[in-house]
């Protein structure tokens, strides 16, 4: 495939550098706008999943008895699994990178698949969690009902622990939106390395999505405690 | 101007491509760290139920370390270039700005206003 790439007409030569743009002076250049640029893009995910952060804060300030109560609700087992499952897909995904910096095509290929596996997974049980909790009428909306069946904990207003149940749908939501956003970008990768596509032929598009991949791995490290490891009474 | 000093026989795009790659071993021991902090932090959980400032603290304090490992070993940030670092740092600074807002809730009881009850 080199020699197939040295027959495209470019401004300047580019001996050896086949995976080099012409918009750049060497590949030190080339990688730090990749990886700057991606990280630009995480940026704004900071921001507006740090916004979605404070008003948690807030609420949990002001009904800090109601989280305690309502979080009873949430399965400390099934949240835990989950995040064993992501911290193993963000280490089988940075192998994936691993492999791919150094042209390991096999490693490559079944590292992005168990991570693509884990991710399922992930939201799997995810599904299995939310499921639970229509069943328990605790969905915020006209069909919420609060306590649930079976509840034993502290009497708490219903209106301030269906807030609880709003922020953590909006926040698991949003995070499992970007599980799924993950996925399809890791699909699609897959794809073009199975068809040895030029797109992918230098590593830098496996580690941008590992890079996007270890932020929702990131994201979820802080919600697992802030919903599932609410200290109590 | 770019110079070319010899002709590039070997490979230097291999050597250019391969500037950073992080040694297996750091993703094994990175990991290794997460499960354990993942199991420290339910643990806690589970021993310290009461819900003391401590116990909160540890929650966040461990969460905080597991999130610095992933930045750090599994983004590259440790080996990435200085402007990288800027970057990835940036973030993190604006959620400290963000939260600085929370002073807001915070002083508003401490002077009382003329029609405005909390």
């Amino acid at each position: 495939m080199s020699s197939e790439a040295a027959e495209v007409p470019r401004f300047r030569p580019r001996e050896a550098d086949e995976d080099l743009g012409v918009q750049y002076e060497d590949m030190e250049q080339q990688n730090e706008s990749y990886i700057v640029g991606m990280w630009t893009f995480l940026v704004t995910e900071i921001m507006f999943f740090g916004a979605l952060f404070l008003a948690y804060l807030t609420y949990r300030t002001l009904y800090p008895s109601v989280f305690m109560a309502a979080h009873y609700e949430l399965d400390v087992k099934l949240g835990a699994i989950n995040t064993v499952v992501l911290l193993t897909s963000s280490f089988s995904m940075a192998i994936a990178v691993w492999a791919a910096q150094t042209k390991n095509r096999a490693i490559e290929i079944g590292g992005l698949i168990f991570t693509m596996i884990c991710a399922c997974a992930f939201l799997v049980i995810k599904g299995f969690e939310w499921a639970a909790k229509f069943e328990h009428r605790l969905v915020p909306g006209p069909l919420y009902a609060w306590p649930p069946h079976g509840y034993a904990g502290p009497v708490v207003p219903g209106n301030e622990t269906q807030m609880f149940f709003c922020l953590y749908f909006a926040m698991t939501g949003l995070h499992a939106l970007h599980v799924i956003i993950g996925l399809l970008v890791m699909i699609v990768l897959l794809v073009l390395i199975l068809k040895d596509s030029p797109l992918v032929r230098y590593y830098m598009p496996v580690e941008m999505t590992g890079l996007y991949w270890h932020f929702v791995d990131v994201v979820w490290i802080f919600l697992f405690p802030l919903y599932y490891l609410i200290p109590s009474h | 101007m770019r110079h070319h000093e010899e002709e590039p026989t070997a490979s230097p795009y291999v050597e250019h491509a391969h500037a950073h790659v992080v040694p297996l071993r750091v993703y094994v021991i990175a990991y290794i760290a997460l499960l354990v902090l993942m199991g420290g932090t339910v643990l806690a959980y589970y021993k310290h139920p009461a819900s003391t400032l401590a116990s909160n603290v540890i929650a966040l304090a461990i969460a905080v370390i597991k999130a610095v490992i992933v930045v750090l070993f599994f983004m590259q940030v440790r080996y990435s270039t200085r402007l990288t670092w800027v970057w990835a740092a940036i973030g993190f600074i604006w959620l400290i700005i963000l939260f600085s807002t929370v002073t807001d809730y915070i002083s508003r009881g401490w002077i009382p206003i003329k029609g405005w009850t909390p």
